[in-house]
């Protein structure tokens, strides 16, 4: 009894970190450059990986616990809602759109970002990172199939959802969000934790997640809405780990500091134009608005963000000089996407629409300098010929930007009558880009962005038909062609939400549902 | 008696994703573990070769020597998505809580006889590490391997492996203190012992090919080290003499290998029918790890056991020799 009373005990901070950093040791029998070959390249110096604060402090039997009461919960809504025909209590059926942009763009990368913190989680030689990253991986491939799991529903329903994973790799639109996140995972394992962990996870993530979800819950999407919330507290360990992550580079050696802070600036900017998709959701999408574009990013961004960056100003760094060009794009963006889309909506897999007038009249009020004066006229022109049955479809493909991929629809900073280009010769080729900030990140690694996959391109070399296909062929109908090759149905999955089988199902269902007929 | 509630029906328009439909011969409604893991992971147009591998696409099937025609032949047997493997685990941590208490709240601790309470630490503390090996390598497996049918149950075996590094972690302080932890790292740093075992977990830390590297860790290294210490040394022969208790702590682990091995051998099965060069592969790999492996695990076998460590060793192999042909690969 007497070794009872003289046992040590160990404190909260000890305990966890004798079940994790404690479980580590310096190898003898391999090199550590082996064992951790890529975390020199990238030129960023760590000089003690014990410096590193656990962000917080899960035993995996903790996490176990936590998450799988959390499922239970979520899938017993997921099922309920399903039963009775949840989905026809959405606000309408325009609704469902955002979440056929949901499955198809961001469902995707979070089953990257699960792979991408597999990754860093191996390869960084600090214990207390490299679990961090291994939960978060883990939270990822939860994220990724809780959403396909709650829009299953949905994909029975409706169309635009059936092949959410094959057309993620291939449609034009949803190169942007791929390449984003491709452009991650192949970056060092450093610069991944700063493009995900902190600049996406933590400073832009409000305006990605919770736009969906608050629109989800703003229209009536239970499903949506419960695994959003039901990511909550995951999302609150990723930010904490975001955060811990820059602090810790930025304390371990002074010359890290410009590196990071030509990573903030660069993924900023990506995330950025990424969420491009988020603010026509935000601002033409959603029946029932929750707040627009313009106001999330001042409130997000640049309320919340600025005072970030504040605190960061410590360590040396400044708010990404980008967010003066956003500032100015802000009145413009959602307006200019929706615009474009409303053109591509044959190559699209969701429904357009030209917004009601009392929707015009939102718009005007949340936009006073732009809307009236730049965008209500084109929409209201649009409107009439599709009454004349005049819709219009651009069947002509656009100049894509190299970077961002996101065709050359942005107008010059400050003035939004005048498409915004810049260009850049490289190895005899020339090279195309949405704006200053897109250019510049070409220019510090054009090796890596001369790859782009860019849609528009592949389908001009003959690449995004169905295997084959002969393009010289008697009445060769190129986009028939190319919709085949992403699995798009013409006529079911794109064209206007008007006089879609969509609209018609989501009537005459909901009349069966609230009428007896 | 059966009540019969009405709801509206309606007819669907289909009744899953289209490449799931693809899967599984039609259009009929799939599981939760099919929707969400067939052809979970990109396969093309990649933008970007990874900088730090510019030799290889981001997920690539040439990182290993193995090849499928179709990498989605892998089936987990457990089904596991993350719901359904989260709720497995909740509950055998419900079990491993209450056998803590259990043994905790009866003072059956230091209640074991001082030479085996010894003994279980001499050999249970240092394996944290060998845990931790596994946590590491496992996340290798899920990072660089292809398609998620083979690289999802990776994130759950790394994770497993981390929570069983914490509850061996347990085992030493509740049956000894930090120091404990600290002798049992010093033991696997030095002693003659360990080295072995050390070398090989360093060695399995550098291998490329992650097809191999589940070899080495999930198939030949777990599959001698479970039978030799859990089943073997710890719920028989410390039983024997006296360390019930410590077979309460362990039953996690002794659970857990009963579980996960199903996956390993359902992914040896499925590699090795695949083409008679991934058989002889497979071959190849398993019996050189399995060597290693049992050479390594011999003298920390030796610690408890100090008549018949060969005998119990030699049992362990053939018993694994035996489970492997089972699943195609003979050796």
């Amino acid at each position: 009894m007497d070794m009872q009373a003289t046992k040590k005990k160990l404190g909260l901070k000890e305990r966890y970190q004798v079940m994790t950093r404690g479980l580590d040791w310096t190898p003898s029998y391999q090199k550590m450059e082996d064992i951790y070959p890529y975390v020199a390249y990238e030129g960023i110096k760590i000089h003690d990986w014990d410096k590193w604060e656990d962000p917080f402090r899960l035993t995996m039997d903790a996490y176990w616990k936590y998450q799988a009461e959390k499922e239970r919960k979520l899938y017993a809504i997921i099922d309920a809602y399903a039963q009775n025909n949840g989905h026809l209590s959405v606000t309408d059926a325009r609704y469902i759109n955002t979440v056929k942009l949901f499955l198809t763009g961001v469902s995707p990368l979070e089953y990257m970002a699960h792979r991408g913190f597999a990754h860093a989680g191996r390869q960084f030689p600090g214990a207390g990172p490299r679990v961090a990253c291994l939960m978060q991986s883990l939270d990822e491939i939860r994220h990724a199939q809780t959403q396909i799991h709650a829009l299953s529903n949905y994909n029975k329903h409706y169309n635009g959802l059936h092949e959410f994973r094959h057309m993620h790799d291939r449609v034009w639109y949803l190169s942007v969000p791929k390449s984003f996140f491709d452009d991650a995972v192949t970056a060092g394992p450093f610069e991944f934790m700063v493009a995900i962990g902190f600049s996406f996870e933590y400073v832009l993530t409000n305006l990605l997640f919770v736009p969906f979800v608050s629109g989800a819950a703003y229209n009536g999407d239970m499903s949506t809405m419960t695994f959003g919330f039901s990511a909550q507290s995951d999302e609150a360990r990723h930010m904490t780990l975001g955060l811990e992550v820059i602090k810790f580079i930025l304390e371990q050696d002074p010359a890290n500091l410009p590196i990071v802070q030509r990573w903030i600036d660069k993924w900023t900017w990506r995330g950025y134009r990424v969420l491009t998709l988020v603010a026509m959701m935000m601002d033409y999408m959603l029946p029932k608005r929750t707040m627009s574009w313009k106001e999330a990013w001042e409130v997000y961004f640049e309320e919340n963000g600025g005072a970030l960056f504040k605190d960061l100003a410590r360590y040396g760094i400044t708010m990404p000089k980008c967010a003066e060009t956003i500032a100015l794009e802000k009145d413009h963006l959602s307006h200019q996407a929706w615009g474009t889309f409303y053109n591509y909506g044959a190559a699209a897999a969701f429904h357009t629409w030209v917004p009601e007038k009392d929707e015009m009249d939102w718009l005007a009020a949340k936009y006073p300098e732009s809307f009236d004066k730049y965008y209500r006229p084109r929409l209201e022109y649009w409107r009439e010929q599709a009454a004349k049955g005049n819709r219009f479809y651009n069947k002509t493909l656009p100049m894509l930007c190299q970077t961002c991929q996101i065709p050359m629809l942005f107008t010059e900073p400050g003035d939004p009558t005048k498409i915004c280009y810049r260009e850049v010769d490289y190895k005899d080729n020339k090279y195309h880009f949405c704006s200053d900030h897109c250019k510049e990140i070409f220019e510090h690694e054009p090796e890596k962005y001369i790859q782009s996959w860019l849609p528009v391109h592949q389908i001009y070399q003959g690449n995004c038909f169905p295997e084959g296909t002969d393009p010289t062929g008697e009445g060769f109908d190129p986009l028939a062609a190319v919709l085949q090759y992403y699995h798009l149905e013409f006529g079911r999955d794109n064209l206007d939400f008007e006089g879609s089988e969509d609209q018609k199902n989501f009537d005459t269902w909901r009349g069966m549902a609230t009428k007896n007929v | 008696m059966h009540i019969d509630l009405r709801t509206v029906t309606i007819k669907p328009l289909r009744h899953t994703y289209d490449h799931v439909a693809r899967r599984i011969g039609g259009d009929k409604p799939a599981s939760r573990y099919q929707e969400g893991t067939f052809d979970l992971q990109a396969t093309a147009n990649f933008h970007y070769r990874p900088t730090w591998d510019p030799e290889h696409e981001i997920f690539d099937t040439g990182r290993t020597a193995i090849r499928m025609a179709d990498w989605y032949a892998f089936k987990d047997p457990r089904q596991f998505y993350y719901g359904a493997y989260t709720l497995a685990r909740a509950k055998q941590q419900d079990t491993a809580e209450a056998n803590f208490e259990f043994v905790e709240s009866r003072g059956l601790a230091q209640a074991l006889p001082v030479e085996l309470k010894e003994a279980v630490l001499r050999v249970l503390v240092p394996l944290r590490h060998v845990a931790w090996g596994s946590n590491m390598n496992n996340a290798s497996i899920c990072a660089y391997g292809y398609g998620t049918a083979f690289t999802q149950p990776c994130v759950y075996q790394s994770m497993d492996q981390l929570g069983i590094a914490q509850y061996l972690t347990r085992v030493g302080l509740l049956l000894g203190d930090p120091d404990t932890l600290d002798e049992g790292k010093r033991a696997w740093m030095e002693d003659d012992a360990w080295q072995g075992l050390r070398r090989y977990v360093e060695d399995t830390f550098v291998l490329k090919d992650p097809f191999e590297l589940h070899v080495a860790q999930n198939v030949a290294l777990d599959g001698l080290l479970y039978p030799l210490v859990f089943e073997t040394l710890i719920d028989d022969v410390l039983s024997s003499r006296g360390g019930t208790a410590v077979a309460m702590l362990t039953q996690f682990m002794t659970d857990w290998f009963g579980e996960t091995r199903k996956w390993v051998d359902a992914t040896v099965k499925t590699a090795a029918a695949e083409s008679a060069g991934n058989k002889a592969l497979l071959e190849q790999w398993t019996r050189h790890w399995r060597d290693r492996a049992a050479a390594a695990l011999l003298p920390v076998a030796r610690q408890v056991l100090s008549d018949n460590a060969d005998s119990v060793m030699s049992d362990v192999v053939v018993q694994f020799n035996t489970r492997l042909a089972k699943a195609g690969v003979a050796i």
